[in-house]
């Protein structure tokens, strides 16, 4: 049994009359990868900034390797590297300064690993954070994120707004941290093919529910596409349970469909349709389908 | 070792690893003895969660492809075993399948296309085959 690194339990937070969180649970196991998907709006940076103790739960619990991250932050905060949606990086440093001043929090920072990562991103220590490009910001901050090789990596939407070449350095270093034993890490994006790629569990929130929180391959596993020809031509989309998504017109239909693909594809032959290819779909179409159902 | 992966194939990424070690070992690209590279540096390579590289890995032993050895890393087994051949088949069979595929859609039958693989054969055979 893994211990957890993180445990959202009942979770619910408002602001004003809207809801952003409705009694919301996640728990995130040691040594894995979490993708937290959904919307905008759906909660996602609310749920990540209970995790980083800078909301304080109104209602349920967050503990942070057993920690409550409000009432204890010195000892909670050490053991996380984040990096926030807007990468609110102090502008008049340099990189540089930017890298000390880190490092004054972090009793683990380690200058060589720091160093590394700067070369390989090459940034100049003279340069002023005010002066970097999107790209260097986001590697600046990945930089005092993770230097300090913390137990738990928090994420906010690292990838948005970023060339190739920048996603791919965020998500080696995603790999880089989980490779170094027993580390975790926890994200939030709306590219669900780099989700896909290094989540070992996805948790879905639409409209501050915790919609799915399931391993990965248990999501890729459980729905299917069906592409269905009927006899007659259909004029609306099926209506079946299990049914997340029917497109097509005429006499050709995309069915996704979860759970039970038997009962589903049983009602299709009942109607008289004819099964003409089964497929596994990407995370990216069950996100779709999930969010219209 | 080069292999690739990509999320609209529909198989898990640990299935495609494992599928195209197989088929490496398979086709003689990786032989006996071969390491396999260390989980870290493939999940790196191929972007993916190092537990899914360190699964492929663990399935591949169970099913005698590669062994793992203490300390040293994962090295190809005896590609002699039964494994290899039962995968040969595997491959072939997905291969016809789609070459079965086209040719009923362009509405050759079987009879045609089995005479139309011995010619080929023929061509291949021949010393210096003549391309048609």
């Amino acid at each position: 049994m893994s211990e957890s690194a993180v445990e959202i339990k009942g979770v619910s937070r408002s602001f004003g009359k809207t809801i952003a969180l409705d009694e919301v649970d996640l728990s995130v196991s040691k040594g894995s990868v979490v993708g937290l998907v959904g919307e905008n709006g759906a909660g996602k940076t609310t749920l990540l900034k209970h995790v980083l103790g800078l909301f304080k739960a109104r209602t349920g619990t967050v503990r942070v390797f057993g920690k409550d991250p409000v009432a204890d932050p010195e000892s909670v905060l050490g053991e996380i590297g984040y990096l926030s949606e807007v990468r609110d990086l102090p502008d008049w440093m340099k990189i540089g300064e930017l890298m000390s001043y880190t490092k004054a929090f972090f009793p683990s920072w380690d200058d060589a690993f720091a160093e590394e990562l700067r070369e390989m991103f090459e940034l100049s220590p003279d340069q002023k954070v005010k002066t970097l490009s999107r790209g260097q910001r986001a590697r600046a901050g990945l930089i005092a994120a993770i230097a300090h090789r913390p137990q738990l990596l928090v994420l906010d939407e690292p990838s948005s707004g970023l060339d190739p070449v920048v996603r791919r350095d965020i998500l080696a270093a995603v790999i880089r941290t989980v490779a170094d034993e027993g580390r975790t890490v926890l994200f939030s994006s709306h590219l669900l093919d780099e989700v896909q790629r290094v989540s070992d569990h996805v948790a879905m929130l639409h409209l501050g529910k915790m919609l799915l929180s399931s391993p990965m391959d248990d999501v890729l596993t459980s729905h299917h596409r069906l592409t269905v020809r009927f006899e007659q031509p259909l004029d609306s989309p099926l209506k079946i349970d299990g049914v997340l998504r029917c497109e097509g017109e005429g006499r050709e239909w995309t069915v996704l469909c979860n759970g039970d693909r038997a009962s589903v594809e049983h009602c299709i032959a009942q109607l008289s349709g004819e099964l003409v290819d089964r497929a596994a779909p990407t995370l990216d179409e069950i996100f779709v389908a999930r969010m219209n159902d | 070792m080069q292999i690739h992966i990509s999320e609209a194939d529909g198989t898990p990424f640990y299935q495609q690893v494992v599928n195209q070690v197989k088929f490496l070992v398979a086709s003689g690209r990786l032989e006996e003895g071969d390491q396999l590279p260390p989980v870290r540096r493939l999940a790196e390579q191929l972007l993916v969660n190092p537990n899914t590289v360190a699964r492929a890995y663990r399935e591949l032993e169970s099913e005698g492809v590669v062994v793992s050895r203490r300390g040293a890393g994962v090295f190809v087994s005896d590609v002699g075993s039964p494994l290899s051949r039962k995968e040969k088949t595997r491959i072939l069979h997905e291969r016809i399948d789609a070459l079965l595929t086209e040719s009923s859609q362009l509405g050759v039958g079987v009879d045609s296309l089995l005479k139309l693989i011995e010619q080929r054969s023929q061509t291949f055979d021949s010393p210096r085959g003549e391309k048609s």
